[in-house]
């Protein structure tokens, strides 16, 4: 069936909306890839064979969505109408879930979240803390909507911008708007959207290109992957929108290939939305065309990188060019084109629904909106969140995630992934905000939110930073390909007792050298988590070198294990799993460890119940 | 002399993924990915061959294939092992998780058992952060990996 008017796109919505009973029992288990990973699939089949057996299937909905974001407690299993929510939920749980909750209308009182600090069982979403300081406007619909099917999205209002936009809106229009809400990219840089939607229309030429940057190359973060497997619609539907106010008739997704489930469900989005009439010829009966072509990823970090992206979706390797000549003149194939973050395209439908000006009424005077984070590390709720800008660092870390586990301190927390730095604890009343973040040597960036406790070494966080950019540095620039590496070679030096203080001023240079000579942003911002660490944990550099000490016991050829006569009960359980046999002794006698043999693998610090292996 | 794990290349194996997409450059990569879903790696007949029908010289083929991590021109083992080595990973540990699977398996990442059985590859980032340290076997996802577990992981499926 293809749509060719708005009236029957709002026939069709009307339709989906009634069909629905609002007091039909629906149980709605996550299926991202935190909850796939602890067994959701699991769970949704013994879901189906219980629903079957007891011959509920056709009064009971299932659907299995995209990532929640409270992974942490993965998998995440809600029944409607009453929104009951069960977390950690296990095959061997479900006959109960049906037997008391579809049944019976109660809730089973073990599934549910306990309050940590009050020891209170919480059964909506929004009584649990991790979510009540969040403000869920791209994620939040993730819990309703089965990301394989259209209707789905429909039924929450889906395709309605863009037929506000199409029938209603000059493209100027479009983009006044967009300016007017304050939004800017979400893949880093902070570049302002309508902006940049204005060069690209504005450069000359027929063929111009409109690309979704999917390539989340930032170790440690996953919002955009979330948002392409939970709701690929939304993204469709803002990269239609700015293809229409661009003036484009072809659009690209770059994804990650390591993103499997993302491709498959946006492919199926970008197939229904064909069939319905909402992407190819003449969209909505409108007049105007444009349609989406998937390009996967080969894994390169710096393929995120615009005119690294581009040549790759050439079929070439992902060098980037220098900037001079702006992608919105001369990108993809030389023509005109306009490149966004997930997160960025998914904000499009909402200004559009709901106005610049409620838009830009959130967040702070540089900063609209909100972001997702991937909020993981030494932190107890790990998961996504999604903040109003100008939140604090301490609300995000402290209220959303709960505090830092087993009651140890926070050190320091990473934003802006490789191209980002450490902030340490003294500042984390800091808003989240472009500027701000920028301010103290670190960044907005995509949204990874690494937290760091004492136990975490900050000479190994820029060594390892270092390291991975190190390899994926394309090579083409040799500021990037020789500072990195030389910046390496010192780094290790210093974790492995070799450093020496003159080294320090050597690693200032370097970094600035990498800050101005490079040809790209990899490059570029390279220096950041070395500086920002020097720069607020110097200390740590100096005891490396100076006392031949890691202080946060991490860097091997720093620190000696050793076993505590005292507290050794001689259970024989390290000796049993100690790789390189360096641990002697004989049942229920202390054991001994054999410094020469010992590797400092940490599996005997590991393994031992008894608190009996010190590392020091 | 052959290795293990290597197969006889037949161009008709890949025509119909090249064709899949209507021989065009832009689409080395997603071709090279299909072979390579095909084969378990790229063999260095199918790259001349993909090179040939795309009309690309032969070294930007090889330069695609080298340059993305993706891509390997040795076979593979039968089983793969992915250590996450992302920073949420890292911080908590998968360095030891990483040395301990390539004590383990006598190999190091990169490498595949001489038997053929598995290979052992680093990746940055999973998407399961709330998970780590991460190990993928196979298609599995391994959560909260300690070197203690890893022999248990290598057992054969
Ligand atoms: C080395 C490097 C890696 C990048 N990786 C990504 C990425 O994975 N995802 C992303 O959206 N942007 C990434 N960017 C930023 C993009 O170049 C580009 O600015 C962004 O996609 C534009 O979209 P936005 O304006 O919506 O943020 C990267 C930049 C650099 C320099
Ligand atoms: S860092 Fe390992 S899954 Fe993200």
């Amino acid at each position: 069936m293809r749509i060719s008017s708005v009236k029957e796109l709002d026939e069709l919505r009307r339709e989906i909306q009634d069909s629905r009973d609002p007091d039909r029992p629906r149980i709605t288990v996550c299926g991202g890839t935190g909850c796939s990973a602890t067994g959701c699939k699991g769970v949704a089949g013994m879901l189906r064979v219980g629903l079957k057996s007891r011959e509920l299937e056709g009064r009971v909905d299932l659907s299995v969505t995209g990532c929640h974001g409270f992974c942490e407690c993965g998998p995440i299993v809600i029944v409607y109408p009453q929104g009951i929510f069960y977390q950690r939920v296990t095959p061997e749980d479900v006959d109960e879930i049906i037997t008391e909750t579809i049944e019976h209308g109660k809730p089973v009182e073990r599934l549910l979240y306990r309050d940590p600090v009050t020891g209170e069982k919480k059964i909506h979403e929004t009584d649990i803390p991790f979510y009540q300081k969040q403000m869920r406007l791209t994620i939040g619909n993730n819990t309703a909507i089965d990301p394989a099917s259209i209707s789905d999205y429909l039924a929450t209002g889906g395709y309605s911008a863009l037929a506000k936009v199409l029938y209603g809106m000059a493209p100027e229009a479009v983009i006044e708007e967009i300016k007017r809400s304050g939004l800017r990219g979400r893949g880093g840089g902070g570049f302002p959207t309508g902006v940049k939607w204005e060069s690209t229309r504005n450069a000359p030429g027929d063929i111009k290109y409109v690309i979704c940057n999917a390539d989340e190359g930032d170790p440690g973060a996953y919002m955009d992957r979330s948002i392409l497997e939970g709701n690929p619609h939304s993204v469709l539907e803002g990269m239609i929108i700015g293809a229409y106010a661009i003036g484009s008739h072809e659009g690209y997704v770059y994804v990650r290939n390591e993103y499997p489930l993302a491709v498959a469900n946006t492919a199926t989005a970008i197939q229904q939305a064909r069939e319905l009439g909402l992407l190819g010829e003449d969209i909505l009966g409108s007049g105007f065309s444009f349609d989406i072509r998937i390009n996967r990823g080969g894994g390169a970090f710096v393929c995120g990188e615009s005119t690294a992206l581009m040549a790759s979706l050439e079929g070439k390797p992902g060098e980037p060019r220098a900037k001079y000549i702006h992608t919105s003149e001369k990108g993809l194939w030389d023509m005109p084109s306009n490149l966004n973050n997930v997160e960025t395209w998914a904000n499009v439908p909402l200004i559009i629904n709901r106005g610049s000006q409620w838009y830009s009424r959130i967040g702070t005077e540089s900063s609209k909106g909100t972001k997702v984070f991937s909020l993981v590390g030494k932190i107890n709720n790990t998961g996504l969140v999604e903040v109003p800008m100008g939140i604090t660092l301490r609300e995000i870390i402290f209220d959303i995630g709960g505090g830092i586990p087993g009651g140890r301190r926070l050190k320091a927390v990473q934003t802006g992934g490789p191209s980002g730095g450490c902030i340490p604890e003294a500042l984390i009343d800091l808003p989240v905000d472009y500027e701000r973040l920028a301010e103290v040597g670190s960044m907005m960036g995509s949204g990874g939110m690494i937290v760091m406790d004492e136990n975490t070494c900050m000479v190994d966080i820029a060594r390892y930073f270092t390291s991975f950019l190190q390899e994926e540095s394309c090579g083409k620039c040799v500021p990037c390909r020789e500072g990195l590496f030389r910046l390496g070679e010192i780094l290790t030096d210093i974790t492995q007792g070799r450093g020496r203080m003159e080294d320090l001023p050597i690693i200032e240079d370097l970094s600035e050298m990498l800050k101005d000579a490079s040809l790209c942003g990899l490059g570029t911002t390279a220096a950041n988590p070395v500086m920002s660490t020097l720069n607020y944990f110097r200390d740590e550099y100096v005891a490396h070198i100076r006392d031949g000490k890691c202080p946060a016991g991490v860097c091997r050829e720093l620190i000696a294990f050793r076993i505590d006569r005292e507290k050794c009960t001689g259970c024989g359980v390290c000796m049993k799993n100690c790789p390189s046999g360096a641990i002697t002794g004989e049942k229920k006698q202390t054991h001994v460890l054999n410094t020469e043999r010992c590797t400092k693998c940490g599996i005997c610090y590991d393994s031992c119940r008894f608190d009996a292996v010190k590392k020091e | 002399m052959r290795k293990k794990n290597q197969t006889t290349f037949e161009g008709s194996r890949v025509d119909p993924i090249i064709d899949k997409y209507n021989a065009e450059q832009g689409s080395l990569i997603s071709i090279l990915q299909d072979i390579q879903a095909e084969y378990r790696y790229l063999p260095r007949e199918a790259l001349e061959h993909v090179a040939r029908r795309l009309n690309i010289p032969v070294v930007q083929a090889f330069g695609v294939a080298t340059f993305f991590r993706a891509f390997t021109l040795e076979p593979r083992g039968r089983q793969l092992i992915h250590v996450c080595m992302g920073t949420a990973c890292h911080v908590r540990g998968s360095q030891n998780v990483l040395e301990e699977v390539e004590r383990k398996l006598e190999i190091k990442a990169g490498g595949t058992t001489p038997d053929g059985e598995y290979t052992l590859e680093t990746v940055n980032c999973v998407g399961a952060c709330a998970l780590g340290p991460v190990v993928i076997r196979n298609e599995e996802y391994l959560s909260h990996m300690t070197p203690t577990k890893v022999s248990g992981l290598l057992k054969k499926v």
